[in-house]
């Protein structure tokens, strides 16, 4: 096991350059000059611009930067400064994250409690209609792009209903969430009720099934114990691979219901090509991804004795 | 009220207060209904399994001897399956009469059944001793740590090395034969008066075969339990068995002491089934093998099911189902416990 | 968009299995009884029509979206106010669904919008079901080193959340038309197929009959395209349909964030995104393209689930 955790941390280690890198290249050949867009439409005398882009180091090669930026984000955790305002991309993050991160934890609530409700009901029920029901539902929030969503609930319980507000405050409590949280969380959540769904059917048939039955156990134990233990590997894996997930997918979310949460910064980073927060924010959702995604498979071979790490 | 109950009150003599057979079917019949037609497995089916006695249920896959198995045990999936007419007595009560949750009491308790494959039928993610303590601790309301040592027992009871090492052990850890010891030492947890094993070491190395073979013997003369043998190797039960019956399609075709049925068939399946055994004195003849397939289940020949597939066949074959009768010896003199469902069981016994 | 990521994992788990069912039935012929049971499966599937139908309706008005409406999408005439209720009862008509904030016909303009989506969702999944797959097949088939370089490559490409990835390589293109959203999918999208072909082929590789194709002398080549590509196909295929599903919601969300398709492009996406400043006062013109887009989100993902309870016996 130890060997399988160092082998997998080295592992790490050229993914997490590597997408780093890649978002890096990706960012710096966008075009327009963010230090240009800095002095607005006024404009600057040439030696100004030429001064400004060598304190930002801005005018050396783009694997220097890369280097240079990486070596003060691993060695003294400075994700850079952002150049429209000079504030340290640290703070922006700092400031924006919690609210993401609330929001992401909401749904991942949500998405945890009813999807496997959900997919437990169907999945004992499979076949019949309380399953094809469910079938058809997760089916239907399935097809339904998450920005359509967002605007039916809104539309529904803001204007209609007016149950809500149609835009959640600047620091918001849990209850404005809510909502939010639904509309963030609903894809997954039908995702968890069909894999719960499925491997509760399949492992319904399994022969450990028919001996636990034959074992004169109470139904219950043979569903609750026998089954459930067995039916819930994938759907754990998946719930783990979402965390990172919601993180990232917030940005529509997040825009609908305007919150200020990652999403607004990823949309003003990508527009005034602020290279430094759009490479920390993916580094931080890479790193989130990385490691959720070992202790996943961690988690794997405790729920699954039959697996072993060499 | 229930037969729980009843051997509750009367601990010692195994058997209970009943005469007769432990375990009765009568006329049992279960069909399937799937998307394709009614799948008809088991078609009448009657037998009877006295304490301490080993019946042998032989026949091929598809002739209804697991289905048989499963709706004594009560696991059938219903749907698709449903059993539309016939009688399981246990004791003399009728199964199919009780409530789910006196057949669930029966269940392990009474009864208890050991699969094929053990590594499927054994939960993955449960170790071997908490699946064993469960018996315990669901039937005799066992703390965890008293079933513990009970499973540790039974470990040893069915001869697993390093027993007390190895409960913590999961399945998938255990070689094949020690797999299904663990599955026998499971049915045997709550001493049940009847144990139904289907094809218990047909997935095991033939070496491996006679020692958990010897061993469900053995267990089953010390409690004196009765033992239904499902099978379709003819090399297993011949040691074992008292009795056996033959199925085919659904349908018993032939019962007989088990000694007598190797010596004389009356039942050309039977002696087909014994011809395509290897022997040593025959070696280099070619060896026998009943032509044809299993019947299909959804469309099961008219008459005898076997009858295109039997070297005996004519017309009257073809047209009418033969019952199962009584076999006599040529002068009429009783053979006890020996039927055959052959219109032709005359020839083929004396022929 | 969040859903194609997701999918990935979900039909890792729920599909690859499906190898291991087929497996008993393999061989080349016998490959072909294994799609045959499934079309006739497919045939009595509801599901499996229902789709098909409304795909095929897709595809005639992608093609030919004259033979639907003769209203033009970009000519407006503010003489028809959007805030005028429309006529549902004039089927087919240019006011049918009403108008737009620039009084262009929403039914003209759903009809043409279509193509956008249907050209980017399946045009996205034949790139990235050629490339993904080709790589996943090297991956799985040669092992070693090989597939520890492909395999870390998958993971860097995987890492980048994909809407924000898809988002920085559009703003790196002035002008952003369909090809320009295709590429940016594609470039994001392809480690889903990678790592789904990747699986079945070493699923498969293992399977007797490759030991036995391998023992009668069969070449690299010849294992790989008669024995192992029509087997590995088949979660290949389940996948790459349901996933089609989610890039033209994909599409439609990038587009909705203003880094899509923009105007004079015609499409839902953008479509949508006009309509969200009139929600409130005409919902209409954000409702429209909007049922349209689940609508063939729903028949794509329909499709792709058909088609894999059809090759996945165990799921009956």
């Amino acid at each position: 096991m130890g060997r399988y955790v160092a082998r997998r941390l080295l592992q790490m280690i050229p993914v997490f350059l590597g997408t780093t890198l890649l978002i890096f290249l990706m960012v710096h050949s966008l075009p327009g000059d963010p230090v240009l867009a800095m002095f607005g439409d006024k404009g600057a005398d040439p030696a100004t611009l030429a001064a400004k882009r060598h304190e930002l180091g801005l005018d050396k090669p783009t694997w220097q930067q890369y280097l240079f930026y990486m070596r003060d984000m691993l060695l003294h955790l400075d994700f850079g400064t952002q150049i429209r305002n000079g504030l340290p991309v640290t703070d922006v993050l700092g400031d924006a994250f919690p609210i993401t991160l609330q929001l992401a934890t909401l749904a991942f609530a949500i998405e945890l409690i009813f999807g496997i409700g959900l997919g437990v009901i169907g999945g004992l029920r499979a076949g019949r209609l309380a399953d094809n029901l469910i079938l058809i539902f997760t089916l239907l929030i399935i097809s339904i792009p998450v920005f359509v969503l967002g605007f039916i609930i809104k539309m529904v319980f803001a204007f209609n209903l007016g149950w809500i507000d149609p835009n959640v405050s600047t620091q918001p409590e849990w209850g404005e969430l809510i909502a939010p949280a639904i509309v963030l969380g609903f894809l997954s959540l039908a995702y968890v009720a069909r894999l719960t769904r499925t491997s509760m059917a399949e492992n319904l048939r399994a022969d450990y099934m028919r001996t636990a039955v034959a074992k004169g156990l109470p139904r219950r134990r043979v569903i609750g114990v026998h089954l459930m233990r067995n039916s819930m590997i994938p759907v754990i894996t998946f719930l783990g691979t979402d965390i990172g997930a919601l993180m990232g997918g917030a940005i529509v979310t997040e825009s609908i219901f305007n919150i200020k949460g990652v999403g607004g910064v990823i949309a003003e980073s990508i527009s005034r090509r602020e290279g430094a927060t759009l490479v920390g924010l993916v580094t931080i959702l890479v790193i989130v991804y990385l490691v959720t995604s070992l202790l996943i498979d961690l988690l794997y071979a405790v729920l699954d004795p039959r697996i072993r790490y060499a | 009220m229930s037969i729980i109950d009843k051997t509750a009150a009367v601990p010692a003599p195994r058997g209970g207060d009943h005469t007769g057979p432990l375990l009765e079917v009568r006329d049992l019949h279960v069909e399937f209904h799937t998307r394709d037609g009614v799948a008809k497995a088991v078609n009448g089916v009657n037998y009877s399994v006295n304490a301490g006695e080993t019946l042998a249920v032989l026949g091929e896959s598809g002739s209804g001897k697991s289905v048989t198995a499963q709706a004594i045990m009560g696991i059938l999936d219903m749907p698709p399956g449903k059993i539309p007419q016939g009688e399981i007595l246990f004791r003399g009560e009728d199964m199919l009469k009780m409530s789910e949750e006196e057949r669930r009491k029966i269940r392990g308790r009474k009864i208890a059944m050991i699969f094929q494959d053990a590594l499927s039928s054994l939960n993955p993610v449960l170790t071997v001793g908490y699946q064993l303590g469960e018996m315990f601790r669901v039937h005799h309301g066992m703390s965890k740590k008293d079933a513990k040592v009970k499973a540790i027992e039974l470990m040893d009871k069915v001869k697993i090395p390093a027993a007390k090492a190895r409960v913590s052990d999961y399945p998938h850890q255990f070689s094949g034969g020690m797999r299904q010891r663990i599955m026998i030492a499971m049915a045997l947890a709550l001493e049940p008066d009847l144990i139904i094993a289907d094809e218990p070491t047909t997935a095991l190395d033939v070496t491996v075969q006679a020692q958990v073979m010897d061993l469900l013997a053995e267990l089953q003369q010390e409690y004196n339990m009765g033992l239904i043998l499902i099978t379709h190797d003819l090399g297993v039960v011949a040691d074992v068995a008292d009795k056996i019956a033959v199925m085919y399609a659904g349908r018993i075709v032939e019962q007989a002491p088990v000694h007598e049925l190797y010596k004389r068939p009356a039942h050309p399946y039977t002696r087909g089934l014994l011809d395509s055994i290897p022997r040593l004195d025959q070696k280099g003849q070619e060896l026998y093998a009943i032509k044809g397939l299993p019947p299909n289940l959804l469309k099961v020949p008219t008459g005898c099911a076997f009858n295109p597939r039997c070297p005996k066949a004519d017309d009257l074959c073809r047209t009418e189902i033969p019952a199962l009768v009584p076999v006599t010896e040529q002068n009429g003199a009783d053979l006890p416990g020996r039927k055959s469902a052959c219109h032709f069981w005359k020839e083929t016994i004396h022929g | 968009m969040p859903d194609v990521t997701k999918t990935a994992t979900v039909e890792d788990a729920v599909a690859t299995p499906s190898v291991d069912a087929s497996a008993p039935a393999e061989k080349p012929e016998k490959a072909r009884s294994l799609w045959g049971d499934a079309w006739a499966d497919l045939r009595r599937n509801p599901y499996f029509i229902v789709s098909s139908v409304l795909i095929a309706l897709l595809l005639l008005i992608s093609a030919w979206p004259t033979l639907f409406t003769s209203a033009s999408p970009t000519a407006g005439d503010l003489v028809h106010h959007f805030l005028s209720k429309p006529e549902l009862s004039k089927v087919g008509s240019a006011e049918w669904l009403g108008y737009d904030q620039q009084g262009r016909s929403v039914y003209a303009r759903l009809i043409h919008g279509t193509s956008a989506s249907v050209t980017v969702g399946i045009a996205v999944t034949a790139i990235v079901t050629v490339v993904g797959g080709i790589m996943g097949m090297i991956s799985g088939y040669f092992g070693g080193m090989i597939d520890a370089v492909l395999s870390r490559l998958t993971d860097v490409f995987f890492g980048i959340p994909f809407l924000l990835g898809a988002m920085v390589v559009l703003q790196a293109f002035v002008e952003r038309t369909v090809w320009v959203v295709v590429f940016a999918l594609a470039f994001l999208g392809w480690t889903q197929i990678t790592r789904v072909m990747r699986g079945a082929v070493i699923t498969i590789k293992q399977a007797d009959y490759v030991h036995a194709a391998k023992a009668l002398g069969a070449g690299t080549t010849r294992i790989l395209f008669r024995h192992i590509l029509p087997n590995a196909m088949a979660p290949v295929i389940v996948v790459a349909t349901i996933a089609l599903g989610g890039y033209i919601s994909a599409e439609a969300t990038l587009s909705y964030l203003g880094l899509g398709l923009a105007a004079p492009t015609v499409s839902w996406g953008v479509d949508i995104s006009a309509g969200v400043a009139q929600i409130r006062v005409a919902p209409h013109v954000l409702l429209w393209p909007s049922i349209m887009l689940s609508l063939t989100v729903l028949a794509f993902i329909m499709l792709g689930e058909a088609v894999r309870n059809a090759l996945d016996p165990k799921l009956r």
